[in-house]
């Protein structure tokens, strides 16, 4: 099949590679090299979308990250992918590619009628439209408006690619390949330093390129080819392609997105599909180079409109003609420079330059190239709906207000330059100041305020020699600070043409009696009427004017567009463009993949997994595990075809007639050491530290400062100095922290040393009647009698050879121990227990069973201590001391923690003693009362009570203190339950507490 | 993200490290009368300083040291790090 638009030969493509891709279903070819824009132009595909609002018929407008048109869906590999830009998606052998934005099909578009309703859709028609009534909102207006809006769409599967993060530091990292890039690193590489290069396309060189230059004795292509090989032959030089550097942050902190895969038909093994860089680097040398700014003009948004240097692009780089009886617009030389490529390659252009008489070298070579130039001439509409026709032209005053007599001349593509816009988005990301530049009417950057430097046409200098010049030294100067290596490099000569001034001019006025849509932000439908309605209508800063146009949002970000809508404003106002500013350039550049910025941190990546030394010894005996903060616990060990509810039941029994084993190794574990751990224990906890004697563990509870409890657990006295404290497994690092705070910064006098040994212990808390008689097995040459081991004690034993920690504390409220070992023998410790434990018939149980135990015992884990009770609230007061003073106990004085009616923790059993109580139900008096209804209190944890097979609840309640006996309703209105309760104690099970001591 | 030179280890990214908010807040002593207003201004009236600021950091996934930082919380610029028992000049 034939590329009917490709040129013979030329082009920077490997024409020996043919690759063939879809299109909207049909089948085309293209080379290695291409992008899919080059290669559908090289095919004469103009016509690749419907823009946003108006769904005109959209083509090409650029040739890089700048086009605002050519999104497109695209499809790889089962995959699919929405808003790539045609201009940047490489081509690779099965390409799939759809247009966007269109229905049923881009050729016949539906929603074209919009286009004919246009007069009813200006700036604000959505804001001022869908106001009213407010019931509409949801179920029809936004569904039409989501339906109408976005391009593409994404996909709902799990996405199978891989994406990469890394961290890197450098000496320098150059932003761009152009020549001020190449000439920074080169000239740093050489001093020693570590530099980084990074290229958003394929090829390296930037505008050396396209541009008819020497440099030394070479084409700028070829030197630029020579100063890469060399730089990647050093080995502190990172050259990377593909490679966009989308956003500067603080601290010299550098984000990059390297498309690894994209240009592949599948991403290969073990390579991710993309990789963002963190570059955290000394300097940063910023040559992001410039984009060509379009001329404003009647219908400059039909297909064949393009800036001039994307269609020399094409030409230069991919070998391809964009038309074949081009017409250039403009009002600087560079339009001059696309004229000569097309005369080179035998194709007429005509020349349509706004300025009256300018003269220089470039021009001269066009003119004895026999182009026909027209001065003093302008575009005023594009004909054509699908594809550039014709254009209607006319000569225009010096003063650029009045058109002469319309002309009409056959054309099949527009070539527009507007002169250039330095690409300052990283500069200003920076929190440099930009200024405005008179000679070029475009913002560069100004003050640095981080270590950034900007060059080139970046900061507004077009010519290469300067550019040249002003990069070695930059690169040669910013390296040698910190090297201190001088490698002086000598600055090769240069040959360009001069060029001459071009011509503040960009908006084209309408001819008489003709109301042309006249396009400014093309992504987004913004045309020159929609900024002046909304200048009419008072808005004045430009941030507000962007937001209501929507000028510049799009996923191009107004990179063709912010200007000339700067200009536009600035000249309704009356004012100078500095005057009006612009608005803010905020990362990133250009748009990066979600899945790029999450790395790999999906799924069970996305938080580390802990797991106890016993969890092989639980997945082989079924249990069922449940994340617990970071780690994995088991929920239940499932028996048969038990659910949960069965097998917690059953498990839970067994340690209240029995005895049972639980896995408590995630419980937090803090070793506290020094002269004055017991003074820092005194300060920390509520209750009285001072007289714990050695061998004993105490339960205490402490706050944070503005009283509300912060975590609970027991604490053991090891030896003299040396102490053992538990915490929740939730709360283990912020309770550390919280010492560390006041060891280091409150109190440094205290001689104390805290450090977490959660990892170093594994531990088993062994429950119920049958307890002893186990541990006494386990531990036969220990005295674990009543006397010998009494409630809270603790003492060393030897567990078949290895050491041990036995406490005798308990959260189930039964006759209960806790026995820790080494992490590396937790396993061998578990395996015992339930060896020896098979005559008493302990069962494992897990955390359902753990949580039923406590619950119908009353005693408060996570779910009452939820940052928002302090100690009364839960039943806790008598463990606060009133004679010394502690973290928080100031806050107990305000007076809404001592009002009377206080919140309380309180039982909950259902009057049926059948239906459960969902988690989280209100408690309210009357379940008839119109709503909002009062709310006294929330249920903040359910079980079945095993001991009397009925539900039970904790609750905090208001007034619970006297609120014993009293009937209330458990409202859920989530699963629709309301539920008559009577409030008892929240000690249901053995209230005395005799069980514990037995 | 900051690069905040721990004076323990080094130059260090934010991310391993967890805010502590102001520095300068000093806690009542223990046992000491203390007014309402007193014990409000410590635990809760913070100002919202915009320029210079002294604060609490602490390098978590590091040395475990608290430390001070005097950071601009309108450009993020770090001037200087203090030890947790330095003198802040």
């Amino acid at each position: 099949m034939t590329q009917p638009f490709r040129i013979e030969n030329g082009g920077l493509i490997n024409r020996d590679k043919k690759l063939s891709f879809k299109f909207n279903g049909k089948t085309y070819f293209g080379y290695e090299g291409d992008t899919l824009a080059s290669a559908l132009l090289a095919n004469g595909v103009h016509l690749v979308g419907r823009s946003f609002k108006y769904h005109r018929p959209r083509g090409f407008f650029g040739a890089g990250v700048d086009e605002p048109y050519a999104v497109v869906q695209l499809y790889r590999n089962g995959e699919t992918e929405p808003n790539i830009k045609a201009t940047e998606q490489e081509l690779f052998e099965g390409l799939e590619a759809k247009s966007v934005n269109c229905w049923p099909s881009v050729n016949f578009d539906i929603g074209a009628i919009n286009n004919f309703l246009k007069i009813f859709l200006p700036a604000g028609f959505y804001y001022k439209t869908f106001m009213w009534p407010k019931s509409f909102w949801y179920r029809i207006y936004e569904p039409f408006i989501r339906k109408a809006a976005g391009l593409g769409v994404a996909s709902t599967k799990h996405d199978k690619e891989r994406y990469e993060h890394k961290y890197e530091y450098c000496d320098l990292l150059i932003a761009g390949s152009g020549p001020s890039g190449l000439a920074g690193a080169y000239a740093a590489a050489k001093n020693g330093a570590k530099v980084i290069l990074a290229e958003d396309k394929p090829r390296f060189g930037g505008s050396l390129l396209t541009s008819d230059v020497n440099i030394g004795n070479q084409s700028g292509k070829d030197w630029s080819e020579g100063i890469i090989a060399e730089l990647k032959t050093m080995p502190n030089v990172v050259v990377k392609n593909r490679s966009q550097i989308f956003g500067y942050y603080d601290h010299n902190m550098l984000v990059m997105s390297e498309k690894v895969s994209d240009h592949l038909p599948s991403t290969k093994k073990y390579h991710p599909n993309k990789r963002l860089w963190y570059i955290r680097a000394k300097e940063v040398l910023i040559s992001s180079g410039s984009i060509e700014r379009p001329i404003v003009f009647g219908n400059n948004d039909t297909p064949g409109v393009m800036l001039s240097s994307a269609a020399k692009e094409y030409l230069k780089v991919y070998g391809v003609l964009v038309g074949r009886k081009p017409l250039v617009f403009t009002n600087n030389d560079s339009g001059y420079e696309t004229a000569i490529e097309f005369k080179k390659h035998g194709v007429d252009p005509v020349v349509l330059d706004s300025r009256k008489n300018p003269e220089s070298e470039i021009i001269d070579e066009a003119k004895n190239l026999g182009i026909n130039i027209k001065n003093s001439y302008v575009v005023v509409a594009a004909q054509g709906y699908k594809k550039v026709k014709s254009a209607d032209i006319a000569s225009i005053s010096e003063d650029k207000k009045h058109l002469g007599k319309i002309e009409n001349i056959q054309c099949d593509c527009i070539c527009v330059s507007g002169f250039w816009t330095p690409t300052i988005h990283l500069a200003s990301q920076s929190g440099n100041k930009t200024k405005f530049k008179e000679e070029i009417d475009a913002f560069v950057p100004g003050q640095s305020k981080q270590n950034e430097i900007t060059l080139g046409a970046a900061n507004g200098v077009f010519s290469l020699d300067e550019t040249l010049k002003t990069s070695f030294t930059a690169g040669s100067e910013l390296s040698k600070k910190i090297t201190e290596n001088d490698n002086n490099i000598a600055i090769p000569n240069v040959v360009e043409k001069k060029s001459s001034q071009h011509d503040k001019f960009w908006c084209v006025p309408l001819p008489k009696g003709k109301n042309y849509k006249r396009f400014l932000d093309f992504q987004n439908d913004v045309a020159v009427s929609d900024v002046e309605i909304a200048l009419r209508e008072g808005y004045r800063s430009i941030e507000h004017v962007k937001r209501y146009t929507t000028l510049g949002m799009a996923t191009d970000q107004g990179k063709t567009s912010n200007l000339n809508g700067l200009q536009l404003v600035s000249e309704i106002e009356n004012k100078v463009v500095p005057a009006v500013g612009h608005t803010t350039f905020r990362p990133p550049y250009t748009p990066v993949s979600i899945g790029a910025i999450v790395g790999r941190e999906v799924g069970k990546h996305s938080k580390p997994t802990r797991k106890s030394p016993m969890h092989s010894w639980h997945d082989k005996n079924n249990a069922v595990f449940v994340d617990a903060g970071v780690w994995l616990r088991p929920r239940y060990y499932k028996r048969g075809n038990e659910n949960l509810f069965e097998a917690s039941k059953r498990e839970a029994k067994n340690v209240r007639i029995n005895v049972g084993v639980c896995d408590v190794t995630t419980l937090g574990k803090i070793d506290i050491k020094g002269p004055d751990a017991a003074e820092l224990l005194n300060r920390v906890y509520t209750n009285a530290w001072l007289k714990l004697p050695v061998g004993k563990a105490r339960y205490g509870v402490m706050l944070r400062e503005d009283g509300i409890v912060m975590d609970d657990g027991t604490t053991t006295r090891i030896s003299e100095n040396h102490y053992h404290m538990t915490t929740t497994t939730a709360q283990a690092a912020n309770v550390l922290s919280h010492l560390e705070y006041y060891l280091q910064l409150v109190w440094p006098e205290l001689n104390v040393n805290v450090v977490s040994t959660t990892e170093q212990w594994a531990g088993a808390a062994i429950a119920g009647p049958k307890s002893r008689d186990l541990l006494q097995k386990l531990f036969p040459n220990s005295d674990v009698s009543n006397e010998g081991l009494p409630f809270m004690g603790y003492i060393e034993g030897d567990l078949f050879g290895v050491k041990a920690r036995i406490f005798r504390i308990s959260f189930s409220g039964e006759l209960a121990y806790e026995v820790n070992v080494e992490s590396d023998y937790g396993n061998f410790m578990w395996e015992r227990i339930i060896e020896v434990g098979e005559e008493f018939k302990i069962q494992p149980y897990g955390t359902e069973a753990l949580s039923t135990l406590r619950i119908e015992m009353g005693h408060v884990a996570g779910s009452e201590l939820d940052g928002r009770t302090i100690p009364f609230d839960n039943a806790l007061e008598g463990l606060v001391s009133k004679k010394k003073d502690f973290i928080g106990k100031r806050s107990l004085q305000r007076s809404a923690f001592l009002a009377e009616d206080r919140q309380r923790i309180v039982g909950v059993v259902p009057l049926d003693k059948q239906t459960s109580i969902p988690e989280g139900s209100h408690l309210v008096k009357d379940d008839k009362a119109p709503l909002p209804n009062p709310k006294l209190g929330h249920i903040s944890a359910s079980c079945w009570s095993v001991e009397y097979d009925n539900p039970f609840s904790l609750a905090i309640l208001k007034d619970g203190k006297n609120m014993i006996g009293q009937k209330l309703f458990a409202m859920s209105p989530l699963k629709n339950k309301v539920i008559p309760v009577e409030i008892v104690s929240s000690h249901y099970v053995d209230p005395k507490g005799e069980r514990v001591r037995s | 993200m900051l690069y905040i030179n721990c004076p323990h280890c080094g130059m260090r990214s934010q991310n391993e490290f967890s805010y502590g908010g102001d520095a300068s807040v000093k806690r009542p002593e223990l046992n000491k009368e203390v007014s309402d207003q007193e014990w409000d201004n410590f635990v809760y009236n913070r100002k919202s300083l915009r320029g210079k600021h002294l604060e609490l950091w602490q390098h978590i996934s590091g040395c475990r040291q608290w430390i001070k930082v005097e950071r601009d919380t309108a450009t993020h610029e770090i001037f200087r790090t203090y030890k947790a028992d330095e003198e802040v000049a």
